[in-house]
């Protein structure tokens, strides 16, 4: 049976009726497969719990992301107010990247997300399919006469080999997925580590590296945009915060 | 017959079902092959939304194999590219 799931399974046949023919009593083949069955059970749980772990994570780094975009913004402000439109750019800049990032971010929470609900969709169908294992595997054993008792054990561990098979692929997917993603969260805190999304006072005078290639990634017409209404919501404003400096305050 | 959409679970299908099931896996393999990306994706929702609709879920107690497995919804197209060649993975229905 050709497809992913189905090669996998065709496996999974083969080795039982390998261990069929070489056991002399087909009962111990059906207690080694109800074992084998509880061992990868176990597995899955494991699997389910890494991809919690990689959510929770991303969702950590989203949080300090999202402080970094308000934090960002409100220096920009502050910039502004203080007539400092450079430094309010530069700010914007840094702005665009974060919240680039945390879109990034928030949709790969999204996706492992539903991934946890399959496998946790599949453990539960497995764990129907072993539980009817072991009830076949009581009458097998009781009703046992060889040749009948082969066909049928051969027959119950194809149904769980199968479904078993496809838990694996299943886990397989949200396992390559997760790792893509944790090589991209490294890469991000990176970033972080360089100082990216860092409190912008901390910012020797005029533009570092990062802020060069900054320029490069952001649309400068975005931050145009971003800083014209700015401006306007502070002319609006009249004034109250205009002569507020820059890292007087610590607002974030 | 029973078929398996991998990672989604099995439906029980009529037999009578089984030449048009032939016919929507060819038309995947087809674009596969042609190198369609947009065709594939439309083509292979196709084929699962009809295992899905015309099929019932199958017994969860149920211990029987499938007579064909399905790849996952999620199926990428590179990995599409090893799954559906030549006859696809519905071969021609008997007689």
């Amino acid at each position: 049976m050709p497809g992913m799931s189905g090669r996998f399974s065709t496996v999974m046949k083969a080795k039982i009726s390998k261990m069929l023919d070489r056991a002399e009593d087909p009962s111990e083949v059906l207690d080694y497969s109800y074992q084998q069955q509880l061992e990868n059970l176990q597995n899955v749980k494991k699997g389910i719990a890494d991809v919690v772990t990689a959510k929770k994570r991303l969702q950590m780094q989203a949080g300090k992301i999202e402080q970094s975009v308000v934090k960002l913004d409100t220096q920009a402000r502050q910039a502004l107010a203080a007539g400092n439109e450079d430094l309010a750019r530069i700010a914007l800049e840094r702005k665009q990247v974060a919240q680039t990032e945390l879109q990034t971010l928030d949709s790969q929470v999204a996706e492992l997300e539903r991934q946890q609900q399959q496998l946790t969709d599949s453990e539960q169908k497995l764990r129907t399919k072993i539980e009817q294992f072991r009830t076949k595997k009581e009458v097998i054993k009781a009703q046992y006469n060889a040749a009948e008792a082969q066909v049928r054990i051969s027959e119950a561990a194809t149904g769980v080999g199968e479904e078993m098979a496809d838990v694996g692929l299943a886990m397989q997917r949200a396992q390559d997925k997760t790792e893509q993603m944790r090589a991209r969260a490294d890469a991000v805190a990176e970033l972080e580590a360089a100082g990216t999304f860092e409190d912008l006072t901390q910012l020797g005078s005029g533009e570092d590296d990062i802020d060069r290639q900054l320029n490069q990634l952001t649309s400068g017409s975005q931050v145009d945009d971003e800083l014209a209404k700015m401006r306007a919501e502070l002319t609006a404003g009249s004034g109250e915060t205009e002569k507020k400096q820059l890292g007087e305050g610590e607002q974030a | 017959m029973i078929v398996r959409i991998s990672t989604e679970g099995q439906w029980d299908l009529d037999d009578s079902h089984h030449g048009e099931l032939d016919r929507l896996d060819d038309e995947v393999v087809a674009a596969v092959e042609a190198g369609d990306e947009a065709a594939y994706r439309e083509r292979f929702d196709a084929l699962l939304d009809f295992v899905r609709s015309s099929g019932t879920p199958h017994d969860a107690d149920d211990l029987h194999g499938s007579d064909f497995i399905l790849p996952p919804a999620d199926l990428s197209f590179d990995e599409a590219k090893g799954e559906f060649s030549g006859e696809g993975l519905i071969p021609d229905p008997p007689g």
